[in-house]
C-alpha cells in the first residue's frame, strides 16, 4: 500500500461547536403538532403549507452559519 | 386534437435542442483523453459550486417526483407533503457527512459508495451486497423516469410505444458519448424551463380559480366528501407515518449511487458546503409543484383512463393542457420531458459504474486499466437503459412503482456500512452483513404485508407499515424502511459484539482518519491495494 507521507497536509479540523447548529432544522421540520393546523392562514394557504415552506429557510439559514463559521476558523 | 399540434411541436423543437446539446457536451472542458471512469463517470471531477448545483438538483428532483408528487397530494392530500420537509431535512443531515465522502474518495480514487465500503472494510462480499443493493434500487427508478414522459404523451394524445422508445435511444446514444457531462450540461436548460413553468403556473393559475384560499378549500370539500382517512391535514393516525417518511427518505437519498456520483463530480469540499445552502432552492419548487395537485382538484381535473384504469399521474400535465396555452402547455412538457432525461441519465451512468467498479473490476478482470474500465461502463450504461425500457413497456408500469418503492426501502440497508461507516470503524464486517441480511429481509417482508385497497393492491400497496400488525394496540403507521433500519441495526451491533467475542477475523481498514478531511490539493493515493480477502 502506497501512503503518502502524512505531514504534507495542512491541518484541518471539521469538529466546531456551530456544527450542533444543524440539528435545529432537522428536528423542528419533523414536529408536526407545530404546523398540523389549517389556521391561521397567509395568503390563503393553511399552516400546514405555509410554514412547513417556511422551514427552508431555517435550513438555508444553518447550513450557511455552519459553513461561514467552518470558514472562519480555518482561517480560509 | 388540433391544439396537440402545437403542443407536439414544441415538445419536439426543445427536446432535440437538448439532444444536440447532449452531443456537443463530450467537448465541454475536453480533456485529453475521455477514457477513465473519472472523466467519463464523473465528468473529470471538477465541477463547481454551479455546475454541480445544476446537475445536483436535476439528478434529485426528478421528472417522476414533478408528476407523482402532485398525484399524491390530488390521491391522498396531506400525506403527500411529506416530500417537503424530506427535503428541507436532507442538507443538514448530510452536510457534515458527505464532506467526508468526498475527502476519502478523493484521496482513494473511489467512484461508487461500494468502493468505500471495500476500502473501509477490507471485505470483498460486504462491497458486493452494496453494491447489488445499489443497482437494484436504481434500475426502476430510471423506468419510472419513462413514466413522467409517457405522462405527458399519454397527454398530447400520443400514443404507441414507439416514440418513447426513440426518446430514450436518443438518450442512451450522447450518454455513451458524452458521460457524465451530458446531464450535467443539460441540467441547465432542464431546471431554467421548470423554474419559468413553475414560477408561471403558481402566479397564473390560482389567478383562474380564485386564489390560493379557494384552491384548498376545493380540496378540503374533496376530501371531507370521502371517508377514506385523507384530508389536507394529518390526522392521529398517519403523523408517525409522515415523519418517519421523510426523515428515513432523507436519511436515503444520498446512499442512492447516483446522488453520490453527483457529489462525487464536484472539486472540492466547499462546492458541496455551498450546495448544501443552495439546493434548498429546489425543496421551495417541489412544494410548489406538490401543490399542483390541489390546483388539479380545484380545476375539476379527472385523470386519463386507459385500460380501466385511472393514471393520477397525468393530472398534472392535464391541468396545463386546461389552463394554458397550447405552445405554453407544450413548453411545460418539454420541462417534464427533459427533467426526465437529466436523472436517468445520471442514474444509468451511476448503475454502470457499480457494475464496473465493483463486478466486473472485483470478479472478472482485477487487472482492468482505466480504458478498459470505462469501456465497460458505457457498454453496461447501455444495457441499463434497455433493460428499463422493457421493464416499462413489456411489464406493467405498475411494478416499477412497487420496486422504487422497495428500492427506498432496501438502500437504507446500505446506512451502516457507507453512512455510519464514515464515522467509525467500530462494526465488524460480519455484524454489519449478518445487519444487511436482516434488514432487508424485515424490510421486504414488511412492504409485502401492506395492502392498499385503493389501488386493489393485497401487497406492496404502499410503504406504511401497520404498527398493529406487530400486535400493538394502534392505528398508528409507520414508515417501514425505518423499522428496517432499526433491526439491521440491533443485528449489526449484535453481531459485531458476537464476532469479536468469537475472535473472527476482521477485514483492514484502507483508509486513514486525515483522509476525511482532505480537500482540493492534496495528494491523492493514485493505486491503492485493496486488502482484505474473499
Amino acid at each position: 500500500m502506497t501512503t503518502p507521507p502524512s505531514d504534507q497536509r495542512p491541518a484541518r479540523r471539521d469538529r466546531s461547536p456551530w456544527n450542533w447548529l444543524l440539528i435545529v432544522p432537522i428536528v423542528i421540520p419533523l414536529i408536526t403538532a407545530l404546523y398540523n393546523s389549517d389556521e391561521p392562514r397567509l395568503f390563503g394557504f393553511p399552516l400546514f403549507y405555509w410554514l412547513q415552506l417556511a422551514f427552508i429557510i431555517l435550513g438555508v439559514t444553518a447550513t450557511t452559519v455552519v459553513y461561514q463559521m467552518g470558514k472562519k476558523r480555518s482561517g480560509r | 386534437m388540433s391544439g396537440h399540434v402545437t403542443e407536439i411541436v414544441v415538445f419536439a423543437i426543445l427536446f432535440l435542442i437538448v439532444s444536440g446539446m447532449g452531443f456537443v457536451a463530450a467537448r465541454w472542458r475536453r480533456p485529453d483523453d475521455l477514457a477513465s471512469l473519472d472523466e467519463w463517470g464523473l465528468g473529470g471531477r471538477k465541477f463547481g459550486s454551479w455546475v454541480t448545483w445544476f446537475l445536483v438538483g436535476g439528478d434529485l428532483y426528478t421528472a417522476y417526483t414533478f408528476v407523482a408528487v402532485p398525484a399524491l397530494l390530488f390521491g391522498a392530500g396531506a400525506t403527500g407533503f411529506f416530500a417537503l420537509p424530506y427535503t428541507v431535512v436532507v442538507y443538514p443531515l448530510v452536510f457534515l457527512v458527505l464532506i467526508r465522502l468526498w475527502s476519502v474518495a478523493h484521496v482513494h480514487g473511489m467512484v461508487t459508495p461500494a468502493d468505500f465500503v471495500r476500502a473501509r472494510f477490507g471485505s470483498p462480499t460486504l462491497a458486493l451486497l452494496i453494491a447489488i443493493t445499489g443497482l437494484v434500487a436504481t434500475m426502476p427508478y430510471i423506468a419510472l423516469q419513462l413514466v413522467g414522459i409517457e405522462a405527458v404523451l399519454k397527454t398530447m394524445g400520443v400514443t404507441g410505444d414507439l416514440p418513447l422508445i426513440i426518446a430514450f435511444a436518443i438518450l442512451a446514444a450522447y450518454t455513451y458519448q458524452s458521460g457524465l457531462r451530458a446531464p450535467a450540461l443539460i441540467a441547465f436548460v432542464k431546471d431554467a424551463l421548470i423554474y419559468v413553468v413553475i414560477i408561471v403556473a403558481i402566479i397564473y393559475i390560482p389567478t383562474r380559480l380564485g386564489g390560493w384560499g379557494s384552491i384548498f378549500d376545493a380540496a378540503k370539500a374533496k376530501f371531507d366528501a370521502t371517508p377514506a382517512p385523507d384530508g389536507i391535514l394529518l390526522n392521529a393516525n398517519n403523523q408517525l407515518q409522515y415523519i418517519t417518511l421523510a426523515l428515513g427518505s432523507a436519511m436515503a437519498l444520498f446512499l442512492y449511487p447516483h446522488s453520490v456520483t453527483g457529489v462525487l463530480a464536484s472539486r472540492s469540499r466547499g462546492v458541496i458546503k455551498r450546495n448544501m445552502s443552495a439546493l434548498p432552492a429546489y425543496s421551495l419548487l417541489l412544494g410548489l409543484i406538490a401543490l399542483l395537485g390541489y390546483m388539479a382538484i380545484a380545476a375539476k381535473i379527472t385523470p386519463i383512463t386507459a385500460g380501466g384504469k385511472a393514471d393520477v399521474n397525468t393530472v398534472v400535465p392535464q391541468l396545463f393542457d386546461k389552463m394554458f396555452p397550447d405552445w405554453f402547455a407544450g413548453v411545460t412538457y418539454a420541462a417534464i420531458g427533459i427533467g426526465a432525461l437529466v436523472p436517468a441519465a445520471i442514474m444509468s451512468i451511476a448503475a454502470a459504474n457499480l457494475f464496473t467498479r465493483n463486478i466486473y473490476k472485483e470478479y472478472i478482470k482485477r487487472d482492468a486499466t482505466d480504458a478498459q474500465e470505462a469501456a465497460v461502463s458505457k457498454i453496461a450504461s447501455l444495457v441499463v437503459k434497455i433493460g428499463a425500457v422493457l421493464v416499462i413497456l413489456l411489464i406493467d408500469p405498475q411494478f416499477s412503482i412497487d420496486l422504487q418503492l422497495i428500492g427506498g426501502v432496501i438502500i437504507l440497508q446500505t446506512l451502516p456500512a457507507v453512512a455510519l461507516g464514515l464515522y467509525t470503524r467500530w462494526f465488524h464486517r460480519a455484524g454489519l452483513i449478518a445487519g444487511w441480511t436482516a434488514g432487508m429481509a424485515a424490510g421486504v417482508l414488511m412492504l409485502y404485508n401492506v395492502a392498499n385497497p385503493a389501488t386493489n393492491h393485497a401487497h406492496f400497496g404502499g410503504s406504511a407499515f401497520s404498527l398493529a400488525k406487530l400486535g400493538l394496540d394502534t392505528k398508528m403507521t409507520i414508515y417501514a424502511g425505518f423499522l428496517a433500519l432499526a433491526v439491521n441495526l440491533v443485528v449489526a451491533v449484535a453481531g459485531t459484539l458476537i464476532a469479536r467475542a468469537g475472535k473472527l477475523t476482521d477485514g483492514t481498514d484502507a483508509t486513514r482518519p486525515a483522509d476525511y478531511e482532505a480537500d482540493e490539493g492534496d495528494p491523492r493515493v493514485h493505486e491503492i491495494e485493496l486488502s482484505g480477502s474473499h
